[in-house]
C-alpha cells in the first residue's frame, strides 16, 4: 500500500506529517511511502534525509494525493493556490486521509470528502480512552504548545523568572497564572515552575486540583459549588453566578501576576471571554498575556490572533502557531501517533476501517460517503455530570456495570455454612470435635503465614510443605507394629517407604534451592 | 515414652513446622525455615518410635532407610529445570501413602468406638482414602506431562463436566454403602467397596488432570500440593492423630493459596482451570497476521551495547534450553559495563509457582534484581531494551487490547512499552494458550530465532569480543 505525505499549504505551518523516522517506521511496516519534494524543509527535514530513509520524492502533488491509498496530513485539506484546486478534491476516490479535521468548524469540508467516498480519521475527533494515549496526537501537541507558550512569554517578558538575591538588591520570582489546567496547562506549569517562577492555576473542574498541585503550582478555587467537568473530560459552559465568581477572581489575580497563561476552551464553542480589557490595564507594566486560546477567538479580549501586541506596557501573544514553532520535535511527535493510528488500522497486511474499534470509530468523520461524525456516544462521562445536566441514561449505565453479585447468594452460603455446623455441633461425638478444632485453626494459621512467603520461594514453599506432608509416614507408623507378614503390617510399610522417600527427598531439594538464593 | 509426652512432642513438632512455612517469607530466613521443618519432621518421628504403642523397629528400619537414601539420591540428582516433575512425583507418594494408611486403618478395626463416632470414623476412611488416589493418579498424570511422557495438550472426552459429575455421585453413593457394610462388620463387602472407590477415584483423577493444558500446569501442581495436605489431615482424623492434622491443614491451606495466586496471574476462575479444556480451540480471538521482523545476533548484540537499561523477560522456554547460566554471565558482563539489568519474572512462568526465581538463583543471579511483575511493569516505558527469552502468553498485548481474545484481562508483562523489544524464540508458533501474541508485530519488536541456549552464548562471545 502507499502512504502520500504532501507538503502542508496552510500559511506559516512548519510541521510535516511524516518524518525520516516514522517513514522508516512505515516502510518497516510494508508501507511505499512518497514524499512531496520540500515537504519537511520548514521542519529541517530534507529530501535527501526522506529518500535515505526510503522515501519516493515527488513534485508531482495531483498525483502524490491520487495514487496514495493513505494520504497524511497535519492541517485539514484547503485550497491550493499552485495547483488551483481544493486539496479535498485531489484525494484518491475511496482513499484515506488522517489529519486535524476538526469536523464542528468544517461541515463544508466534509460534504468535499464524502463526494470523493473518502474515508477520513479525524486526530482530533481520537476517544481520550486509555488504549487510545498512543494516538492522542491532541495531547502531543498541547503538551508541546504548553511548553512553547511559557517560553514566548518569557522571551517578551523583560524581568528575570525565578527570584534572586544579587549584590544590587534582591529580585522578586515572577508570578504566572495558568488558567485552565488540561495537558497544555500542566506543561506549561511545569515548564513555569522549572525556570523559577511561583505559579497558580485554576480550572473549574475541580479533580484535576490534585493534578495541578503535583505539578509544584498552587490550585485556585472560587468559593463556589458547582463542577465544571464535562464529557470526555473536557470543561463545559458553567453557569452565570459561576462566571461572575471566576471573573471576580481572574480580576484580582490580574492585578497581582506578571504573567497570564490562558488555555481555556470549551470543545465545539467559541473561547470564553475571561480576562477583560480593564484587566489587563491593571497589570503591571512589563506583564504578559499568552493567550492559547486565539485561534478560537481568544480569552483576552484584546487578543490578535496570530499577533504580539502591546497594549499599555502589557504585552498579548496571541500566536496561533505554537506548535509549529518547534516544528522538529512536533513533526516527529504528530507522525509518531499517524505510525501509531495506522498500526491500530492493521498495519499493512490488516489494513481496514474497523468500526468494531473504539479509536478509529470515535475518529471516523467520514466514511463511504456518509458523514460519521459525532460517532455514537458508548462511554460514559469519565467524571460524574453536574446536577443541572442530569444524564439519566449514562447514569444508568454505570449502575449496571457496578452491580455485585446477588447478595442473597452470599446469605444463602453463610446461612448454609451456619447450619453445617449448627448439625455438626448438634450431632458429632466430642472426641471429632476437637479435632475438627484442631484442623480448622491449622487452616487458619497456614492461610496467615503462607501469604507471608515471598513469590520468588513459592518453588522451594512447594517442596518444603511436600516434605512436611510426608508426616503420613507417622500415619504409617501407628499400624507398623503388628506381625510382619500381616497385611495391615505390609501396607504400613509401604506407606512408611514412600513417605520416608517423600521427606528425605523434599528437605534436600529445598535446601539444595534455598542454599542457591543469593544477593 | 508416655503418650501425654509424645502429645507434648508432637505440638512441638507442629510450631517447628509453622514455624518452617513463616521462615520462607524471605531468602534471608529460608534456610533456617527448612532446617526447622528437618527438626520437626525428627521430633514426630522419635516421639511416635518411642511411642508405648511401637515395637514394629525391624519394618520401620526395613522400610526407612532404603526410603530415606533414595529420596537423597533423588534429590541430589534432579536437574533444576526438573523440578516441576519431582515435586508432581512426591505428590503422588503422599497420595498413594494416604490410600495404604485408609486400607490398614480399616483392616485393623478399632473396637472401642460405637455409634456416630464409629460411623465418622469410616467415614474420614473414606475420605482419605478417595482424596488420596485422586492425589496419587492426578500427580502421576501431572509428573507425566511435565516429564513430556504424554503430550501437554488437554484431553477434552465429550459430556467431561457430566461424567465428572456422575463419577462423584457414584463416588457418594459407594461411601454410603461403605459405611453401612462397615457397620455391619461385613468385612470383604467393605474392602470391595472401599477398592471399587478408590479406582473410581483414581479415574477421576488421571482425568482431571489429562483434561488440563500445559499451561494450566502450574495451577495444577498448586492443587495437588494442597490435595496431599488434605489427605495427610484425612489421615490424621482417621488416626485421631492431631499433628498429621495440624500439618496436613498447613500444607492443604498452602497449596490452596498458590493455586489461588496462580489463577489470579491468569485471571481465571479456579473452577475454570481445574474444569479443563484451556488451551483447545475454544477461543474466538482474531488471528493476527502481519510481517514480523527477524534480527540477527550481531544486531542484538549492537542494540544491547545500546542500552542504558535492560529487562530479561524468561518463560519455560529458558527453562527447557538450560539458558540461565550464560545469562547470568552476559548479566554480570553488562552490569560491570554499567548497565541496569533486571529479570521480569511473571506470576505463571514456567511450570510451577517460583519456577523461574529458581533457576536464576541456581545460576547465581542476585534476587535483588529479579523483580514481580507489580514492581516492574511500571517501569517499561523507560526501558531501552527488552530481552524476551523463551516467553509467550506472559507478554501477549491481546491480553489488554482485544476483549475476545481467550487470555483477556489476565495480567501481562508490558513489555511493548520499551523502545525496543527482542523476542527470542524456537519458531513463530503460538504459546500454551494457543493464540497469535500480537506483540511480535510490534515495530518495536524483532524476533531473534533459534535455540535460546545457543543465541545468548553467541550474543555472550560476540559482547565480549567488541
Amino acid at each position: 500500500m502507499r502512504i502520500g505525505i504532501p507538503k502542508e499549504i496552510h500559511p506559516g505551518e512548519r510541521r510535516v506529517a511524516g518524518t525520516p523516522r516514522t517513514v522508516k517506521d512505515l516502510i518497516q511496516m510494508g508501507f511505499t511511502v512518497v514524499v512531496e519534494q520540500g515537504a519537511g524543509n520548514a521542519a529541517e527535514h530534507y529530501d535527501e534525509m526522506y529518500a535515505e530513509a526510503g522515501a519516493v520524492i515527488t513534485n508531482d502533488v495531483r498525483s502524490l494525493w491520487a495514487d496514495s491509498d493513505i494520504v497524511l496530513k497535519v492541517h485539514s485539506p484547503q485550497y491550493h493556490e499552485d495547483l488551483d484546486a481544493h486539496e479535498a478534491d485531489l484525494i484518491q476516490q475511496g482513499g484515506c486521509l488522517i489529519g486535524f479535521i476538526w469536523p464542528a468548524q468544517h461541515q463544508s469540508l466534509l460534504d468535499k470528502l464524502n463526494a470523493r467516498g473518502a474515508s477520513v480519521l479525524a486526530m482530533d475527533c481520537v476517544p481520550r480512552i486509555t488504549r487510545a494515549q498512543k494516538v492522542d496526537a491532541l495531547s502531543a501537541m498541547a503538551n508541546a504548545a504548553g511548553y512553547r507558550a511559557v517560553i514566548e512569554a518569557v522571551n517578551v517578558y523583560p524581568r528575570f523568572l525565578t527570584g534572586q538575591s544579587t549584590a544590587a538588591g534582591a529580585i522578586k520570582p515572577a508570578k504566572v497564572l495558568v488558567i485552565g489546567a488540561g495537558v497544555a496547562g500542566l506543561a506549561a506549569i511545569g515548564t513555569a515552575r522549572s525556570l523559577g517562577a511561583i505559579v497558580r492555576a485554576f480550572d473549574t473542574r475541580l479533580e484535576v486540583g490534585d493534578q495541578v498541585r503535583s505539578m509544584g503550582a498552587e490550585f485556585l478555587e472560587l468559593d463556589f459549588d458547582e463542577e465544571g467537568a464535562g464529557q470526555g473530560g473536557y470543561a463545559k459552559v458553567m453557569s452565570k453566578e459561576f462566571l461572575d465568581a471566576e471573573m471576580k477572581l481572574f480580576a484580582q489575580q490580574a492585578m497581582d501576576v506578571d504573567i497570564i497563561i490562558s488555555t481555556a476552551l470549551i470543545p465545539g464553542k467559541p473561547a470564553p471571554l475571561l480576562i477583560t480589557a480593564g484587566m489587563v490595564e491593571s497589570m503591571r507594566e512589563g506583564g504578559v498575556i499568552v493567550d492559547m486560546a486565539a485561534q478560537q477567538g481568544g480569552n483576552c479580549a484584546l487578543t490578535e490572533p496570530g499577533e504580539l501586541k502591546i497594549h499599555k506596557g502589557v504585552r498579548i501573544v496571541g500566536y496561533t502557531d505554537l506548535p509549529s514553532r518547534m516544528a522538529i520535535q512536533t513533526s516527529w511527535l504528530y507522525a509518531s501517533t499517524l505510525v501509531n493510528m495506522i498500526d491500530e488500522m492493521g498495519g499493512v497486511q490488516n489494513f481496514k476501517i474497523d468500526l468494531e474499534n473504539e479509536i478509529i470509530r470515535g475518529a471516523l468523520v467520514c466514511h463511504k460517503g456518509e458523514t460519521t461524525w459525532p460517532p455514537p456516544q458508548v462511554t460514559p462521562p469519565v467524571i460524574a455530570t453536574s446536577p443541572d445536566q442530569p444524564r439519566a441514561d449514562t447514569l444508568e449505565v454505570t449502575k449496571v456495570e457496578v452491580k455485585k453479585p446477588a447478595p442473597w447468594l452470599q446469605y444463602l452460603v453463610l446461612i448454609i455454612a451456619a447450619l453445617a455446623l449448627f448439625g455438626l455441633g448438634v450431632s458429632a461425638p466430642e472426641s471429632f470435635l476437637s479435632h475438627f478444632t484442631v484442623f480448622v485453626l491449622a487452616c487458619f494459621v497456614g492461610w496467615q503465614v503462607v501469604w507471608n512467603v515471598a513469590p520468588a520461594l513459592h518453588t522451594p514453599l512447594m517442596s518444603v510443605t511436600n516434605a512436611i506432608s510426608g508426616i503420613i509416614l507417622i500415619g504409617g507408623m501407628m499400624h507398623l507394629s503388628g506381625a510382619p507378614t500381616h497385611t495391615v503390617t505390609i501396607l504400613s510399610a509401604v506407606a512408611v517407604f514412600i513417605a520416608a522417600i517423600n521427606i528425605s527427598g523434599g528437605f534436600l531439594v529445598t535446601r539444595r534451592m534455598l542454599s542457591m538464593f543469593h544477593r | 515414652m508416655p503418650n501425654t509426652l509424645s502429645t507434648v512432642a508432637y505440638t512441638v513438632a507442629a510450631a517447628l513446622f509453622i514455624l518452617s512455612l513463616s521462615g520462607l517469607g524471605n531468602p534471608e530466613t529460608a534456610r533456617r525455615g527448612n532446617f526447622f521443618g528437618i527438626a520437626g519432621m525428627l521430633i514426630a518421628l522419635v516421639a511416635t518410635a518411642a511411642g508405648q504403642q511401637f515395637s514394629g523397629y525391624g519394618m520401620l528400619a526395613l522400610a526407612l532407610i532404603p526410603a530415606a537414601l533414595i529420596g537423597w539420591v533423588l534429590a541430589s540428582r534432579v536437574q533444576m529445570t526438573e523440578m516441576p516433575q519431582l515435586v508432581a512425583l512426591l505428590h503422588s507418594f503422599v497420595g498413594a501413602a494416604a490410600v495404604l494408611v485408609g486400607f490398614a486403618t480399616l483392616l485393623k478395626p478399632n473396637h472401642t468406638m460405637i455409634g456416630a463416632e464409629a460411623a465418622i470414623h469410616t467415614i474420614e476412611i473414606y475420605i482419605g482414602v478417595c482424596i488420596g488416589s485422586v492425589t496419587f493418579t492426578g500427580s502421576v498424570i501431572a509428573f507425566a506431562k511435565l516429564h513430556g511422557i504424554i503430550g501437554g495438550k488437554p484431553l477434552i472426552l465429550p459430556a467431561r463436566h457430566l461424567a465428572n459429575i456422575i463419577v462423584l455421585l457414584v463416588t457418594l453413593w459407594i461411601g454410603s454403602q461403605f459405611v453401612h457394610a462397615v457397620e455391619t462388620e461385613q468385612i470383604a463387602r467393605s474392602l470391595w467397596l472401599l477398592g471399587a472407590a478408590t479406582a473410581i477415584t483414581a479415574l477421576l483423577g488421571i482425568h482431571m488432570v489429562m483434561a488440563i493444558g500445559g499451561a494450566d500446569m502450574p495451577v495444577v501442581v498448586s492443587m495437588l500440593n494442597s490435595y496431599s495436605g488434605w489427605a495427610a489431615a484425612a489421615a490424621g482424623f482417621m488416626l485421631s492423630n492431631d499433628l498429621l492434622i495440624i500439618t496436613g491443614a498447613l500444607v492443604g491451606s498452602s497449596g490452596a493459596i498458590l493455586s489461588y495466586i496462580m489463577c489470579k496471574g491468569m485471571n481465571r476462575s479456579f473452577l475454570s482451570v481445574i474444569l479443563g479444556g484451556f488451551g483447545a480451540a475454544e477461543g474466538t480471538a482474531v488471528e493476527v497476521e502481519g510481517e514480523h521482523r527477524e534480527i540477527q545476533v550481531d544486531q542484538t548484540v549492537s542494540l544491547i551495547r545500546n542500552a542504558k537499561r535492560i529487562v530479561i523477560v524468561p518463560g519455560y522456554g529458558m527453562a527447557v534450553a538450560q539458558a540461565q547460566h550464560t545469562l547470568s554471565e552476559l548479566t554480570k558482563d553488562l552490569q560491570s559495563n554499567g548497565v541496569m539489568v533486571q529479570f521480569a519474572i511473571h506470576p505463571i512462568a514456567g511450570r510451577l509457582p517460583g519456577h523461574m526465581n529458581v533457576l536464576l538463583a541456581e545460576a547465581n543471579v542476585s534476587y535483588d534484581i529479579v523483580l514481580e511483575m507489580d514492581e516492574i511493569n511500571h517501569e517499561f516505558p523507560e526501558t531501552d531494551l527488552v530481552l524476551v527469552i523463551g516467553a509467550n502468553d506472559i507478554v501477549n498485548p491481546s491480553a489488554i487490547d482485544d476483549p475476545a481474545s481467550t487470555i483477556a484481562g489476565m495480567p501481562v508483562l508490558e513489555v511493548w512499552k520499551a523502545k525496543d523489544v527482542i523476542v527470542m524464540k524456537r519458531s513463530m508458533a503460538s504459546g500454551y494458550a494457543g493464540i497469535a501474541n500480537p506483540l511480535f508485530f510490534k515495530p518495536n519488536t524483532q524476533m531473534l530465532f533459534g535455540d535460546a541456549k545457543k543465541n545468548v552464548d553467541a550474543i555472550l562471545t560476540a559482547y565480549r569480543s567488541g
